[in-house]
């Protein structure tokens, strides 16, 4: 206690001590692992590898798989995009509208997630089988052609993507919704401010910072998902997550998937670092 | 002395003797656990293997054919399901077998279609076979005992054989019989699978081709590949698939799938529209291998090897998987419990079906141009 007494500038670092510690341990120490994996060259006759700093890996990785990065990042912009339209309202209603209800309303958007997210994509499979409610109706409306189908779409591979992601868009909206003083909009209104203006002026600009913690929370998960396209689609719709995955689990191709993990990782960082720039942190 | 040792050694005998008797049947059974407590044998043997893949009693969840071992040879067996799939299995053991760690595993069970057993071999992270204890082994089937990979069975033995072929939902399409039809029949566009495993698809494809897939070329394997490549990207294969068509398939979302022998004749029990046959042009055959993996107890392994080349054993087995059987002698003890099962042809192949199926050239398995090109078209 003398000690801590004497050196009082030691205690926040102390305190900060076991987070460091965590980080190191399972995070910077992992990643320079991965990072210096992926410099390896393998030999494909008794699956060693061998440190030869193999810059090549990277450029082999994009000019391989940009398709499947592109369509990471455009399935997981559009489905980030479509959960931010599809959890506004209804959060929205549940705060502002929900009253006593607002906890049972709540329950619902999470209920569904106490089921394991495999069992819960799997479930897709049949409600967008072929032969399945959703693809009849569809074909009676006319929306689908007579051999047209859902399952193993790009549809519903985003489709899949957005329900598996929403409530980490939903919470974040909600408790920014939720904190919003009702007597500014009343305020607002007083002032002669339309409801849509009230809206735009008010409500909108207090959600932002959930609005941004939500996209973030759902883009960046859904970039590195690969459950998805494998489950709901085909290789047409295969994700950078795909190959990463079938890199390490099935072709035990270590280098090129360190280094195509490297890749998602950086792009994400500057598409977050770009998306950050342009709402401003200071909003989080 | 000599006398009065004798007549010690007489009582003595006699006690022995008046024991065992007044208790009756302790004699065998003493002399049964005598016999078999084989002081050689390990406490416990892991073993991996695929699911559905060995007789479960429905009612009990056990599995007979283990309850049994591990009575009559005192060794406690950890059965694991945990294969799903060559490749990914391999990949999970690959690292501490290259390092020559233990895997945790006493028995590994993998297909020769993929490159593994060969692989495995080779590099000689698999322990031989205790041959002494596997008496049995005379039961293999003549055709299964001298792959080019292990011509002398020293590292393997085979777990259950299948076939490779087309199998469709009756009533959703007519008959498929070719893959001419399975890849051509615009019927059936985007309605169709392949499977993931390259011997599977590309070898079937070269039987339509007219070529031999025993012995791949880069003309006739750039042949099958570019068939299957223009049916994908023009929509008629809808996916490549593990035994992941069988549920889509019994549902009819799929209509016709490449699939494999044994998973059919279980999915007819919630389907009874599927069928399955092998393509006019020939289909292919490939067989699951025991191996023993590196540091696994290879004395245990062997004995309980022996015990399910039984045929008694065997056709427990059989009854319940469905798949092509390697062990000589089964169907008779299969007939006397089970005639029905004693008589199906896709457990016990005649000699036709036998001539319609094709092994997949093991060399071309190896073939790393072959192995990315097959990987880019399934897209990852």
């Amino acid at each position: 206690m003398m000690f801590l007494h004497r050196h009082r500038w030691l205690t926040p670092y102390l305190l900060l001590a076991p987070g460091l510690a965590f980080l190191a341990v399972f995070f910077l120490v992992p990643l320079g692992y991965l990072g210096k994996q992926s410099l390896e060259t393998q030999n494909p006759i008794d699956f060693s590898y061998r440190f030869n700093w193999a810059w090549h890996n990277y450029a082999d990785a994009v000019t391989t798989y940009h398709e499947q990065l592109l369509r990471s990042f455009a399935y997981a912009g559009i489905a980030t995009v479509l959960a931010l339209i599809v959890s506004y309202p209804l959060v929205y209603f549940i705060a502002f509208r929900g009253g006593r209800w607002k906890n049972v309303f709540l329950l619902f958007i999470i209920g569904p997630f106490f089921v394991t997210y495999l069992i819960r994509t799997l479930a897709w499979q049949n409600i967008l089988a072929d032969d399945g409610p959703v693809v009849g109706v569809f074909r009676d409306i006319g929306v689908l052609g007579e051999s047209g189908r859902l399952i193993d779409t790009s549809v519903s591979v985003v489709a899949g993507i957005t329900y598996n992601f929403l409530p980490f868009m939903a919470l974040p909206l909600y408790v920014a919704l939720e904190q919003i003083d009702p007597r500014l909009i009343e305020a607002a209104k007083d002032l002669y401010a339309s409801s849509a203006r009230a809206f735009l002026k008010v409500t909108l600009p207090l959600s932002l910072p959930g609005v941004v913690a939500g996209t973030l929370l759902t883009f960046i998960p859904a970039a590195g998902d690969f459950v998805n396209a494998q489950l709901l689609g085909t290789p047409r719709q295969y994700m950078i997550g795909n190959v990463i995955q079938s890199k390490f689990l099935e072709l035990t191709d270590y280098p090129a998937a360190a280094a195509l993990s490297f890749i998602l990782m950086a792009l994400i960082v500057v598409a977050v670092a770009a998306y950050a720039r342009t709402v401003g942190t200071e909003r989080l | 002395m000599t006398e009065t040792l004798t007549r010690e050694e007489a009582l003595r005998r006699l006690l022995v003797g008046g024991a065992a008797l007044t208790i009756p049947g302790l004699a065998p059974a003493l002399a049964k656990a005598m016999a078999e407590a084989d002081p050689n044998l390990g406490k416990t043997l892991t073993v991996s293997n695929w699911p559905l893949y060995i007789d479960v009693n429905e009612k009990t969840g056990k599995r007979p054919t283990i309850e049994l071992f591990q009575k009559r040879y005192g060794v406690k067996v950890k059965y694991l399901e945990d294969i799903n799939d060559n490749a990914t299995f391999f990949g999970k053991i690959q690292a501490q077998l290259r390092r020559g760690q233990s895997i945790g595993r006493d028995i590994i069970v993998m297909t020769d279609n993929s490159p593994y057993p060969a692989l495995i071999i080779a590099n000689r992270w698999c322990e031989k076979l205790v041959k002494s204890k596997i008496p049995n082994v005379k039961n293999l089937q003549p055709a299964l005992r001298s792959p080019g990979w292990d011509p002398k069975l020293e590292y393997h033995l085979p777990w259950q054989s299948g076939m490779t072929g087309i199998a469709y939902n009756a009533q959703k399409t007519k008959p498929i019989t070719s893959i001419d039809q399975l890849l051509g029949d615009t019927k059936l566009r985007g309605k169709v699978t392949m499977l993931t495993e390259m011997a599977d698809s590309i070898g079937s494809v070269m039987l339509a081709n007219g070529d031999n897939p025993a012995k791949v070329t880069d003309a006739t394997f750039n042949a099958a590949l570019k068939r299957i490549e223009k049916a994908f990207k023009g929509g008629q294969i809808r996916k490549f698939t593990g035994n992941d068509y069988a549920q889509p398939l019994s549902k009819g979302t799929y209509w016709a799938s490449l699939s494999w022998s044994g998973d059919i004749v279980q999915l007819q029990s919630s389907n009874p529209h599927l069928r399955w046959g092998i393509p006019k042009q020939g289909g292919m055959i490939w067989t699951d291998q025991m191996l023993i993996p590196a540091k696994g107890d290879a004395y245990t392994a062997s004995v309980f090897m022996n015990y399910v080349y039984d045929p008694a054993i065997q056709a427990k087995i059989e009854a319940y998987v469905n798949y092509v059987c390697p062990v000589l002698g089964t169907k008779q003890a299969l007939a006397k419990f089970d005639p029905a099962a004693a008589k199906n042809p896709l457990i016990f192949p005649t000699a036709a079906t036998l001539k319609q199926v094709n092994l997949f050239d093991s060399k071309a398995l190896f073939n790393a141009d072959y192995k990315e090109k097959w990987q880019r078209l399934l897209g990852a």
